[in-house]
């Protein structure tokens, strides 16, 4: 499987106060746990992104956690306040405890 | 005197709707449209149009996106990657316009799909993509959209002529238990309804597409052998000549309509 590659939709540039929409998307097969390999008959393990934190400046604006029902290659979109510049990152963190994560700076007017 | 009143409401309503077609068919569609050719984009819902028109909400792009990894990629034998001779995939620009294209080494045509299976066989000494994996639909679609907004040109002189004849010939033949040939829904009926369903002309220049009934990306003989399927005719194999002499067909048949591919439709 190759390996997840996250993607983030953020306006590189807001007003001071404005509500930006975030966009992100991960490729990830969210594999449930509960899935039979159809030749073998054995559990597929389960293999899901179980958390995912948006910070603005260090700050955790915004975060989630997933569970075995979400579908695969998880996309979200939320709104974050624009206050000041600097950088959103987000992570994704994986049932084998790696994270995938990805910066987007923002400048505040 | 309700009777009537229902009635004379519902005619008018009617007499809006019919007026409503004919505007949008009088509709001016830009680039999506080439004379009397008009893409399956116009055909589309407006949702659907616009998760084409952004990457960002066109799944196919996860394809797409996995594909630009495997071209820098090394594979089989001989650990080759495409970029070792291709360099850029933007040097396959206007590729995706002219396919497919009659082979000397094949003595046939041969399309995107069976290139980049002839690359690897050949070239790469690797194993041959099945045709609905997700590796080949990717690079499929990453080869094309590198001509993206090109107009297709697909050429059906010289040696091509022969197998443009036999396309074009399957796509009026009429065949299955239906007996209805390909141009009876898409050249007799385009722009009407087939029960639910909005025809399109169908225009091959935005495959492999997204498609939302499936749920994935498919390819041009995955939807040869759905419509096969629909008129109740035996399909051929995926990749089959009848199907690669009606992708010629067809993909000239789009000619002067831009290249699409990975498009998104219902």
């Amino acid at each position: 499987m190759a390996k997840p590659k996250p993607r983030v939709r953020a306006p590189k540039k807001a007003a001071k106060g404005e509500v930006i929409e975030i966009k992100t998307l991960i490729s990830h097969p969210m594999e449930s746990g509960l899935r039979k390999d159809s030749k073998t008959g054995e559990l597929i393990p389960r293999k899901i992104i179980n958390k995912f934190v948006c910070s603005y400046n260090g700050d955790e604006v915004f975060s989630a956690d997933f569970h075995p029902a979400i579908s695969a290659n998880p996309y979200m979109a939320f709104y974050v306040k624009a206050e000041e510049s600097g950088e959103l990152v987000f992570t994704w963190t994986d049932d084998d405890g790696s994270s995938y994560s990805k910066t987007a700076k923002i400048e505040v007017a | 005197m309700r009777h009537l009143r229902t009635l004379l409401v519902a005619a008018a309503g009617l007499a809006t709707a019919l007026v409503g077609v004919g505007f949008s068919q009088a509709q001016d569609w830009g680039i999506y449209q080439s004379g009397d050719k008009r893409s399956g984009y116009t055909f589309a819902q407006p949702e659907t149009q616009a998760m084409q028109d952004d990457d960002f909400e066109n799944p196919a792009f996860l394809l797409v996106d996995a594909a630009a990894d495997l071209w820098e990629q090394p594979e089989g034998e001989l650990g080759k990657t495409c970029a070792e001779c291709h360099g850029d995939v933007e040097s396959l620009k206007g590729v995706g316009a002219r396919y497919p294209v009659y082979s000397e080494d094949w003595g046939k045509l041969m399309n995107i799909e069976q290139r980049i299976n002839w690359c690897r066989t050949e070239n790469m000494k690797a194993d041959a993509w099945k045709w609905e994996s997700d590796a080949m639909l990717g690079m499929v679609s990453l080869v094309k959209s590198q001509s993206r907004g090109m107009p297709m040109s697909v050429a059906i002189d010289g040696p091509a002529a022969p197998f443009y004849e036999k396309g074009k010939a399957f796509y009026y033949e009429r065949r299955g238990q239906l007996d209805m040939a390909c141009a009876n829904c898409h050249e007799d009926h385009a722009g009407e309804m087939l029960r639910a369903n909005l025809l399109s002309q169908g225009q091959a220049n935005g495959f492999p597409t997204y498609r939302l009934k499936w749920q994935k990306v498919g390819s041009l003989h995955r939807r040869f052998r759905g419509c096969n399927k629909q008129v109740r005719a035996e399909p051929y194999k995926a990749g089959s000549d009848e199907y690669v002499n009606l992708e010629l067909f067809v993909s000239h048949r789009a000619n002067g309509l831009p290249v699409e591919s990975p498009a998104v439709r219902n």
